[in-house]
């Protein structure tokens, strides 16, 4: 009875992961294999680059690349310092804290197609960004942002409103690794007379660097899957890799040349994870916190 | 003034200014989805709202396909919620109550999958889907939702389980429960809370969820894949109706689970 007992509770477990561990596998691991075939492998089950070539060789192809490292860049580091900004204060603890995280946090449950949406009202030619511009005197006549020859209008605007909802998420990994400063530590900062800006870069910046790592590998990754949000406002003037996949399938029925895009996606994820865990020399517990 | 005045001044100055930044985004949606819908072409644009009406949120809601892409995202993210949580809570279980050979690889397997690309997943998943009748078919988009929720789903479980106390459901079984029955007596009615957090929590993944679901459907749309397909066609307010109707449960969830944010997205 006892030896049953022991047998049972060593394989229960095991029986318990399996069920998640059979599906990951089926609908993950299976899918990622076939997308690899339909990259390199014709109709016929010929190999062939030909799918690679025509990515490589479209016409989309390169401004995908540099409008998707563009957004990268500009996106991740306004979120970070935004978020920062909120976290902190949220973790001063001041009355009323409660709710300003409340408010700060609304976004974490928007689609990016629904934030394109709320960002758009505003940057349209007769939209609210104009109508308060002309009201307080800053432009005599509406400029239209949203144009194919406006680049750097369209680019600000997908900024904008990646960085209005994303930052949401970098905001409460910071707010959760704030928590785990013990106390002390800001109190010694206090002790030796730290005033609030130089305790914020000496003791909490490095304690808080975990978290930072975490956050920043996450929104990188997510980076690259932006594309409802470029929709929404741009259309398919601004081309990105993950809309390219997309639009490969959902309007030419290529299946071959999304899952080349697709794999080029999995491929910058990969390669930007472990230049991160190189660069940043991340231990691997640091990493289970992402 | 002395310094604590000036150091309460400037903390409730920005904490209303990011605030403001956050709010003020879905104060104009709101104006614009409740406007008539010929007021898009109004300018300047009135900041208050002189001109209610419902008629464009109607007209959204009246238009062909709106309301069957509704019903859709629910039972998409009904069939979501209960595989993931059937398959995920298990899992979550294990992780919080035995240690076990294995433990830190599966544990990477789940953050790996956290973080893979939908794309890679809903392409090659549609060609299959073709052939195994699935194309099309809320049941199809459901499980490519649960395969991106399930890696949450199974952290999230494992911290809720971690917070209900061993002792107890051991407790329970030196008084002659087994361990099903003590886990199904003790620990799943403490969980429950959290557990309706982590079905929530997947609710907001599926109902949000854009690139799987209009990669795998045609007709059976969700609304989100409704509305990214209706973009290049349909006119700004229909738009502007669609986002506010997509936005307004994020309102109301956040605030459901107020108490959970940092535990579901906190990465802890």
């Amino acid at each position: 009875m006892m030896r049953m007992r022991a047998r049972t509770e060593d394989i229960l477990p095991f029986a318990l992961l399996l069920p998640s561990v059979i599906y990951l596998g089926l609908l993950i691991l299976i899918p990622m294999i076939q997308a690899l075939l339909l990259a390199v492998q014709a109709d016929n089950g010929t190999f062939t680059t030909e799918f690679v070539d025509r990515m490589t060789g479209d016409v989309n192809f390169s401004d995908a690349w540099r409008n998707t490292l563009l957004l990268l860049v500009l996106i991740v580091p306004l979120q970070i310092v935004l978020a920062l900004a909120m976290a902190l204060l949220i973790h001063s603890r001041f009355r009323g804290h409660g709710i300003f995280l409340y408010i700060y946090a609304i976004p974490l449950a928007i689609s990016d197609l629904a934030a394109g949406i709320l960002w758009l009202s505003i940057f349209t030619e007769r939209g609210y960004l104009n109508t308060v511009g002309q009201g307080v005197g800053l432009i005599q006549t509406p400029p239209v942002y949203l144009s194919f020859e406006n680049f750097g209008g369209l680019l600000a605007a997908i900024v904008i409103a990646e960085s209005w909802r994303a930052t949401a998420i970098v905001m409460v990994i910071l707010v959760a690794g704030l928590q785990l400063i013990p106390r002390d530590y800001f109190e010694a900062a206090d002790l030796f007379g730290a005033n609030r800006i130089r305790r914020t870069i000496h003791v909490v910046l490095p304690l808080l660097r975990p978290s930072l790592q975490s956050a920043l590998i996450i929104r990188t990754i997510f980076a690259f899957q932006t594309f409802a949000v470029v929709l929404a406002l741009a259309g398919r003037n601004l081309p990105v890799i993950a809309a390219e996949a997309y639009n490969w399938y959902a309007n030419n029925r290529n299946a071959h040349l999304a899952a080349s895009y697709a794999l080029l996606l999995l491929a910058l994820t990969i390669a930007f994870t472990v230049v991160y865990l190189r660069v940043l020399g991340l231990r691997e517990a640091e990493v289970k916190r992402a | 003034m002395n310094a604590r005045t000036v150091d309460r001044t400037l903390i409730y100055g920005s904490a209303i200014l990011l605030a403001l930044w956050v709010i003020v985004p879905f104060y104009l949606i709101f104006l614009s989805a409740f406007s008539r819908p010929n007021d898009v072409f109004v300018y300047p644009k009135p900041l208050i709202p002189t001109s209610f009406s419902t008629e464009t949120m109607e007209f959204f809601l009246q238009s062909t396909g709106v309301f069957a892409s509704v019903l859709n995202s629910i039972a998409v993210a009904a069939i979501t919620i209960v595989l993931s949580l059937a398959l995920g809570a298990p899992a979550g279980y294990a992780l919080a109550r035995f240690t076990f050979r294995g433990r830190q690889g599966f544990q990477l397997i789940v953050l790996a999958t956290k973080m893979f690309p939908v794309a890679i997943l809903s392409i090659p998943l549609a060609v299959a889907f073709l052939r195994l009748g699935l194309y099309d078919n809320i049941v199809g988009v459901a499980l490519v939702h649960t395969s991106m929720a399930l890696p949450f789903v199974i952290l999230v479980t494992a911290g809720v389980f971690a917070g209900v106390s061993n002792e107890l459901e051991e407790a329970a079984m030196t008084l002659g429960c087994s361990r099903f029955t003590a886990f199904l007596r003790v620990a799943l009615p403490l969980a429950l809370p959290g557990l309706a957090a982590a079905a929530i929590f997947t609710f907001v993944i599926s109902w949000n969820e854009v690139f799987a679901a209009s990669i795998l459907t045609l007709r059976q749309r969700t609304l989100p894949a409704l509305v990214l397909f209706a973009l290049q066609q349909s006119p700004l307010y229909f738009k502007f109706a669609g986002g506010f109707f997509m936005v307004m449960p994020a309102v109301v969830f956040i605030f459901f689970m107020r108490r959970y944010l940092l535990n579901l997205w906190g990465g802890r």
